[in-house]
């Protein structure tokens, strides 16, 4: 068997809080973002990661770069723990992990010209190029994402959105990595726009055998993208699937709650569609709910999600739940009728 | 009508390879300046001060070592400003010319003016970034020391070093310079902690940008428009206390001289009728602090288009 491009183990993440109006001395308590993540990425491989706000999904994006402090595992293909690296060392790494961020404009420094912008990772990490071969670089990269080479003295100002993400593209792509982190890419651009994004990263794909972690909170555009998907609810790993079957046969109530929220843009089977109503808000990630964290909103908990943290069982679809399985008819009628 | 299919066919591929030029939002400013009139005009009178005070020298007939003993004595009576006898702006108290001794106040006082202005915008710049970018306990300990300096009088230390290690321009510049770049420390370490957390400072970082190209290529750059801004304001400011100090006698000495010190003697001698010794002087420095002032305000128009 093939060594897993990325094989991270029980990522954590938690920042120190200081509550409003507390002594100096009082220890600041902390807020578990990201609460013991595992999973394996092979190269090649696009993992879709869904929750909704809060869930802790950018916060992961970031301890895999580097950009927080985590603790935990995440064991690079060449044994090298990314988590444990000084930043020295990981400057060897962050030519092979690149990030797409999520608001293409803002993504981009205003006063860099787009060829500035795109050159930045390589003039950082292959600093004996010469200027003239950087420039054909920036121009051929230019090229492969769809914009036109001689825009390449324009500032971030003049593109759409759209083009705007494509040059963030471009500038992940530059410098040949192995991972991109797609962190929500499309979220802040319009439908149409969305697709051709997508696509290109999918077309760049193949070509390219990268692999991909691609954040979103739009199920659609996962299920499009992805070859296996990561659900995660308050920093915890719910369910870890390959598409098809997370899709159509999912194990985990929160996973199940979450696909019956997509609209079906078809009002005839919208409106009898079964929808599993989840009450209240996210909990609190400073005060988690103690044993499984979606037992107070899942329609299936019981005295023992209380108890025990459910573990992430199973081999190629990994659910972690006490009582896996699909939500019968009798459970969504008894979720719909209890008052909110 | 025959169209030279080949010669288009060239010329279109031409104009698709030909590189397009940007619109940088500097040249987007310097648009938005240029229409701005009281700006423009600001500009112009800045400009023709700094000519009179780079080669105002050689349309003077006096040099301002000179003492005219013709009008020596008889000031009020033979020293007024007149083209025959080389005094255009007439003499002053001594017989000394005054349009020479003018350029040469101009020449001082904007040297302190702008000299006091790049100290600032300079130490002010880099310590404010770096204090907001590096940030936590760094950050801490530079703005306290920044409070700490803030909190003392600085024209009494001023005054006190000029005192204590005699009168000097060197000594004037020191003085100004330690005190100019609080202010702007704190402001651009203001805009700094604004910048920080946007995205393409997250995107730099996590390709590994080192954190000195990192202030000094994003940070630096989206903060000179607030920097340009606050120095061109900050220039009348450093005039106006280098004339402070020299108006109490304790700016530049004898025989150099700067406006402060021109209005200082000007205003003395206002009571025997020798008005012209106040007003030129005055006058140069009312516009020149005027146009610092339009070009100023400008400039803000121009490098924030939405704050208006």
């Amino acid at each position: 068997m093939s060594r897993p491009l990325l094989d991270v183990r029980d990522l954590r993440v938690s920042f120190p809080v200081r509550r409003a109006g507390a002594m100096p001395w009082t220890p600041p308590q902390d807020l578990h973002a990201v609460g013991g993540v595992d999973f394996t990425l092979k190269p090649g491989e696009t993992l879709g990661i869904v929750g909704e706000s809060g869930s802790g999904k950018s916060t992961l994006a970031r301890a895999l770069i580097g950009l927080v402090p985590a603790t935990g595992r995440a064991e690079w293909v060449d044994g090298a723990d990314l988590v444990d690296l000084s930043p020295r060392q990981m400057m060897k790494y962050r030519a092979d992990i690149q990030m797409v961020f999520q608001d293409p404009l803002a993504s981009l420094n205003p006063r860099m010209n787009v060829g500035q912008i795109i050159a930045e990772p390589l003039t950082t990490h292959r600093p004996g190029l010469s200027r003239s071969e950087v420039k054909a670089r920036v121009k051929e990269m230019m090229e492969r994402v769809g914009l036109l080479p001689n825009q390449i003295n324009r500032y971030p100002h003049e593109f759409s959105g759209g083009q705007c993400q494509r040059i963030g593209i471009a500038r992940a792509l530059i410098v040949a990595p192995k991972l991109i982190i797609c962190d929500e890419p499309v979220s802040a651009l319009d439908v149409s726009i969305q697709a051709q994004v997508i696509n290109l990263l999918i077309r760049l794909q193949k070509d390219l055998g990268l692999a991909l972690i691609f954040i979103a909170h739009d199920l659609s555009v996962v299920k499009h993208i992805s070859d296996r998907v990561l659900v995660m609810y308050l920093g915890k790993v719910m369910e870890i699937a390959p598409k098809d079957a997370l899709f159509n046969a999912s194990q985990h109530p929160y996973t199940q709650a979450l696909l019956s929220a997509v609209p079906i843009p078809d009002p005839a089977r919208e409106a009898d569609k079964a929808v599993v109503p989840l009450t209240g808000d996210l909990p609190s990630p400073m005060n988690p709910p103690s044993g499984c964290v979606f037992r107070t909103r899942c329609p299936r908990a019981q005295a023992l999600c209380a108890e025990a943290v459910p573990p992430l069982e199973g081999t190629d679809r990994r659910t972690a739940c006490h009582f896996p399985g699909p939500l019968t008819e009798a459970e969504i009628a008894a979720a719909r009728t209890e008052p909110a | 009508m025959v169209i030279e299919q080949d010669k288009m066919r060239s010329l279109a591929d031409t104009m698709a390879q030909a590189e397009v030029k940007g619109r940088s939002p500097w040249a987007d400013a310097r648009k938005r300046f240029v229409r701005n009139k009281a700006a423009m005009a600001g500009l112009v009178i800045l400009v023709l001060v700094t000519l009179f005070a780079a080669f105002g020298d050689y349309a003077a007939a006096w040099s301002n070592e000179e003492l005219d003993y013709n009008v020596m004595g008889q000031v009020r009576e033979l020293g007024a400003p007149s083209i025959a006898t080389g005094h255009y702006f007439g003499t002053d108290d001594l017989g000394r010319d005054l349009y020479a001794r003018t350029v040469q106040g101009t020449r001082i006082s904007l040297m302190v003016g702008i000299v006091g202005a790049a100290i600032a915008v300079i130490v002010g710049t880099l310590y404010g970034a770096t204090a907001g970018y590096v940030g936590g306990r760094t950050d801490q300990i530079m703005m306290r020391l920044v409070d700490i300096l803030m909190s003392i009088p600085y024209m009494f230390v001023l005054i006190l070093l000029l005192v204590v290690f005699g009168r000097s321009i060197g000594m004037l510049f020191l003085g100004i310079g330690l005190i100019s770049w609080l202010d702007m420390s704190r402001i651009v370490r203001g805009q700094t902690l604004t910048l920080k957390n946007r995205e393409f400072i997250e995107a730099a970082q996590a390709t590994g940008v080192s954190s000195w190209r990192i202030i000094m290529r994003h940070i630096v750059p989206n903060l000179l428009g607030v920097v340009a801004v606050y120095a061109t304001l900050l220039v009348p400011l450093m005039i106006l206390t280098e004339s402070f100090i020299s108006f109490l006698g304790l700016g530049v000495q004898e025989p150099l001289t700067s406006w402060g010190a021109l209005i200082s003697e000007g205003a003395a001698t206002m009571n025997y009728g020798t008005l012209w010794q106040l007003a030129f002087p005055l006058f140069f420095f009312c516009i020149t602090l005027f146009g610092f002032f339009f070009v100023g305000d400008g400039l803000r128009d121009a490098l924030d288009p939405k704050d208006r």
